[in-house]
């Protein structure tokens, strides 16, 4: 059987790893992008100076002969399901017996005027970092439009080489339509003393060109006129589904698929950014445009194509992002600044000077955990997971916090003053077991 | 099929103004001078003084000023480094204490104040920017290759030619004087230098001063921290002062903290006779290094993995992990580098143990005549002491990364890292599904560890090579990575992330 994936991302990779771990099918992959798979996520890293591009490389290059999988670098036109073939850019087509639809994700323009200037940007490709660096040449000042992870690490790019940076927000806060206000707050803090010129509740009105059509500034919903050399444009993403348009898979924002991460048509599977579920598992999203959820889905469809028909079963959502030099973890559901649902009550603790803080989301009456959000701290997914999982009560998650915890040896533990407020507030005379009472949730297997 | 991007170098374009160009120019007449105050010979007063003079001043045009600090302290670096060479070239142009304190003075505080205003200002965080931009640091730069071709310069001078540096063995002779009561020159010499003085003086100094630098660039992350004040605690005490010390009071010189095999000839018969033939202390020394050797090691090993030694107390792995950290990136990762460390590494074990074992036959049964020892104890001292530890070792740091010893040849490192893949509770936990596969663990693993191989497939680390330095977990940005002690049970095992979807039966593939 010839399995043919688009899209060399973690998700087509994904899938194509674990099709060959469990079958002797013939995998190709065809991507347009680049012939081998790189971390979209370390892109950063490659303008900062961090790495090269080989380093953001998972796999050395000999890995994918080796494994038997075959990589085409060419572009997909079009996808002919009666046929069971796709069209390359290069004139030929390439028939298939299943077919895995990993085509990612692009950056949302939201039709503002001048928003194709030179000089106008998202950050999604390897062509996208390449104009970086290439407007990057000279620049004194960028400006940033859009709070969300991927504007945060533009910044951060920015500034690693010395040009400064403006922000417009829509939001109150920095990312507090993801983040609970205080969170938000304290990455807004954080953002400002690098010396980012963040202005929240600030829109973009417009990008303003010269006569080599190349950006010289933006004007804001404020009125206000903000020189600068690059825009970077960073609103979100929405699934790349070029590659259907013609043929007869179904779509809504992305390829609609079931369960088993199958389009309408059978033997057609979409997987990761592109793919929309029709019926997404409580506590997930149609479309989740992460890492983790390509990562998944890969191993999910390589199942059901090696004749073990799997179910996509996401469990429960984790995420993690870095905002400058604050880590940050969530596990289950916590809801936005203003969003919280009726039953929903939260502990909050915060160091605001260490820039660490916790957040326990639990069930008003039953006190069950719902969420944890946490900065400037880690925390083991393992343990994490099995507290959501098994619900356990908001009090007996702090008297196991150690088990939880996960910064490095030394680091302080936080637990004390946690308790604390706790106690204080709740009304409770909560203890934390040490490590040695609660490392039967860590090691046990 | 060829790639457009494939093969993307990227590499930020720095603009110069009419200030800098002016600056650069006025650095290079400086330079230029300094040249000249070496060819002449007719006294190098005035081309040595506008040489400084021209330096100086180009360097307050260049410099910008939110870099002026650096900017300076670059250039009392260049003019110690430029008094270096004095030292080395024309040991009699200047007084000895005139141009010491020049050097070292020079040097020392411009490296100071450089690292102060680089690693302080800002908030604390990881910054490796521009790091494989820069000619100094970046695979193949050529800043790179100069230091490394001087780098290996000075440790074939230092042990072949020590003549050829009189000058700057004569210049510490003062600090050993101030330190240690006397003249560190013999007189019974008969014209030769002894250059060890230098050498660990300069060693404790490079410890000291990027010890600092590695301290400050880490403020924020406590295992760092300890781990960084223990090595130059153990480098300043165990390394410079007892056995300096010791040699001042005309005893033998020990070194505490070595213990074989990495201090190979403790066990040769000829120490072992000079150390049984010793006062009490000599006696003491010889059981303690057999002990740490042959119970401290597998037992701290057992409960705190190899780290122990390699990252906390070894002098070697002190001044990779502070004065060679800005090359920890150099490593190779690549599946081909682990399999030569593995043959290499192993290969030096047995050699260095059969060779002790053979000294020691033929110490009873006498196997061989003297000749035959002798070449076994000099040809291994030699080849794996000299040339391998301390010229490639150390040498290539800006080509191999800071570890290329301890990595591919250290047999300390080879019985460490055996005991800590099979009878040690050390791993490093790979936090669930958390890794985005971005590489900065490999790519800052100074031993080559290929860290994200295990990270992304949701396994735990466990590697004989790993000296638990922490960089990986330090450079995460997801948090996945923790160095930590734990039963021995299922330490490798992938990390169950117990979800419903339960497809993590991954074996490796390739
Ligand atoms: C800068 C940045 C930072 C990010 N950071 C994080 C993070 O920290 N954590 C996280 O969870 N997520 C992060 N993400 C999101 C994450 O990278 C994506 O969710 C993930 O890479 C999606 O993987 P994918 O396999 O679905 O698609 P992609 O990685 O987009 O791969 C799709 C590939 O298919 C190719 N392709 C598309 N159409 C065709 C066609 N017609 N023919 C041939 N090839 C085609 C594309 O060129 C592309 O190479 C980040 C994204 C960006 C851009
Ligand atoms: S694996 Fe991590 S802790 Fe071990 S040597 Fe490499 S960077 Fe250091
Ligand atoms: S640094 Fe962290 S996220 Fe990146 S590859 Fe390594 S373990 Fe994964």
């Amino acid at each position: 059987m010839h399995i043919l994936i688009i899209g060399n991302g973690v998700a087509g990779i994904t899938a194509a790893r674990y099709i060959r771990k469990r079958s002797s099918h013939a995998i190709t992959v065809v991507s347009a992008e680049s012939k081998h798979f790189f971390s979209r996520t370390a892109l950063m890293y490659v303008y900062m100076g961090h790495m090269r591009f080989e380093d953001i490389k998972p796999y050395e290059d000999w890995f994918w002969e080796k494994n038997r999988i075959d990589l085409l670098q060419a572009y997909v036109e079009k996808i002919n399901t009666d046929k069971k073939t796709v069209s390359l850019s290069t004139g030929n087509d390439l028939p298939y017996d299943r077919l895995i639809i990993a085509t990612g994700s692009a950056s949302n323009k939201f039709g503002w005027p001048g928003q194709d200037l030179r000089g106008v940007q998202g950050l999604y490709s390897l062509q996208d970092l390449e104009n970086m660096e290439t407007y990057s040449r000279d620049l004194k000042k960028a400006v940033i439009v859009g709070g969300g992870l991927i504007g945060i690490e533009m910044a951060e790019m920015f500034l690693s080489r010395g040009i400064e940076v403006c922000m417009l927000v829509r939001e109150k806060y920095y990312w507090d339509n993801v983040l609970p206000e205080e969170e938000a707050r304290m990455i807004t803090n954080h953002i400002r003393d690098h010396h980012i010129d963040l202005r929240l509740e600030t829109e973009l009105k417009q990008i303003l060109g010269n006569e080599e059509e190349r950006v010289v500034a933006v004007e804001t919903s404020k009125g206000e006129t903000i020189e600068c050399g690059f825009t970077g444009l960073t609103p979100g993403v929405h699934p790349n589904i070029k590659v259907v348009e013609g043929s007869p898979i179904e779509c809504r924002r992305g390829i609609l698929v079931n369960e088993y991460l199958e389009s309408n048509i059978p033997g057609v599977y979409a997987i990761g950014d592109c793919a929309e579920l029709r019926n997404p598992p409580p506590g997930r999203k149609a479309i989740e445009a992460v890492w983790y959820t390509g990562k998944l889905m890969g191993k999910t469809v390589a199942r059901s194509i090696c004749k073990e028909a799997t179910p996509y079963r996401p469990g429960i959502w984790y995420n993690s992002a870095k905002f400058l030099d604050i880590e940050y973890q969530v596990y289950g559901s916590v809801a936005a600044s203003g969003q919280s649902a009726e039953n929903e009550e939260s502990f909050y603790w915060e160091d605001a000077k260490k820039q660490r803080s916790m957040r326990l989301v639990f069930d008003r009456e039953s006190r069950k955990l719902l969420g944890i959000n946490v900065l400037g701290m880690r925390l083991r997914h393992n343990v994490a997971d099995q507290f959501l999982r098994e619900q356990w009560p908001v009090s007996k998650v702090l008297q196991h916090f150690n088990a939880l915890y996960f910064d490095p040896e030394f680091y302080r533990n936080p637990i004390r003053e946690m308790l604390k407020k706790f106690n204080a507030e709740c009304n409770e005379t909560v203890k934390a077991l040490d490590f040695k009472a609660v490392k039967h949730l860590v090691f046990e297997n | 099929m060829s790639s457009l991007y494939e093969n993307i170098s990227l590499t930020p374009h720095n603009s110069m103004g009419k200030k800098e160009r002016a600056g650069l120019t006025l650095m290079a007449l400086g330079l230029l001078a300094f040249l000249l105050s070496f060819i002449t010979f007719a006294g190098p007063a005035m081309p040595f003084l506008s040489g400084i003079f021209f330096t100086v001043a180009g360097g307050v045009v260049y410099s910008r000023k939110e870099s002026r600090w650096s900017t300076g302290s670059m250039l009392l670096i260049f003019l110690g480094l430029i008094s270096f060479l004095f030292l080395i070239f024309r040991p009699s142009a200047l007084s000895p204490l005139l141009i010491s304190l020049f050097s070292f003075a020079f040097f020392v505080l411009g490296a100071a104040i450089y690292i102060f205003f680089r690693f302080r200002k800002g908030e604390a965080g990881i910054r490796n920017n521009g790091i494989t931009f820069s000619p100094l640091t970046r695979k193949n730069g050529a800043l790179a290759w100069v230091l490394a071709v001087v780098i290996t310069g000075f440790y074939i001078m230092l042990y072949w030619f020590p003549e050829q540096i009189h000058g700057l063995i004569l210049a510490v002779d003062p600090i050993y004087g101030a330190l240690f009561g006397k003249s560190g020159l013999p007189e019974s010499n008969g014209g030769h230098y002894n250059p060890w003085f230098l050498y660990g003086f300069l060693y404790t100094v490079a410890v000291l001063l990027m010890g600092s630098r590695f301290m400050l660039k880490y403020r924020h992350n406590r295992y760092q921290l300890l781990r960084t004040a223990s090595v130059m605690f153990f480098q300043v005490v165990f390394a410079f002062f007892i056995p300096n010390v010791l040699a001042a009071l005309n005893h033998q010189e020990l070194y505490f903290h070595y213990f074989w095999p990495l201090d190979y000839d403790v066990l040769f018969p000829s120490s072992i006779d000079t150390l049984m033939s010793g006062d009490s202390l000599s006696h003491f020394f010889f059981w303690w290094t057999l002990a740490i050797s042959f119970l401290a090691v597998p037992v701290l090993t057992y409960y705190f993995g190899k780290r122990w030694y390699c990252s906390w107390v070894c002098g070697c792995g002190g001044l990779a992990e502070t004065a060679g950290d800005p090359f920890r990136h150099l490593s190779d990762k690549s599946l081909n580098a682990w399999q030569i460390e593995r043959k290499l590494i192993y290969l030096v074990l047995v050699l260095i143990t059969a060779i002790t074992a053979l000294l020691l036959l033929d110490r009873s049964f006498d196997l061989f005549n003297e000749s035959t020892s002798l070449a076994f104890r000099k040809g291994y001292g030699f080849v794996i002491g000299t040339v391998f530890s301390g010229v490639i070792g150390v040498g290539f740091y800006p080509i191999m990364g800071s570890r290329v010893w301890c990595r591919f040849g250290c047999p300390q490192a080879a019985i460490l890292g055996i005991l800590q893949k099979y009878f040690s509770r050390f791993r490093i936990s790979t936090n669930g599904g958390q890794c985005i596969s971005c590489g900065n663990c490999s790519t800052y693993c100074e031993m080559g560890i290929d860290v994200k191989w295990y990270a992304q497939r949701e396994q735990n680390i466990v590697r004989a090579s790993c000296v638990g330095c922490g960089i990986c977990s330090a450079v995460c940005p997801r948090g996945v990575l923790k160095l930590e002690n734990g039963p021995l049970k299922g330490k490798t095992a992938i990390q169950i992330n117990r979800n419903e979807v339960k497809i993590l039966d991954e074996e490796p593939i390739g």
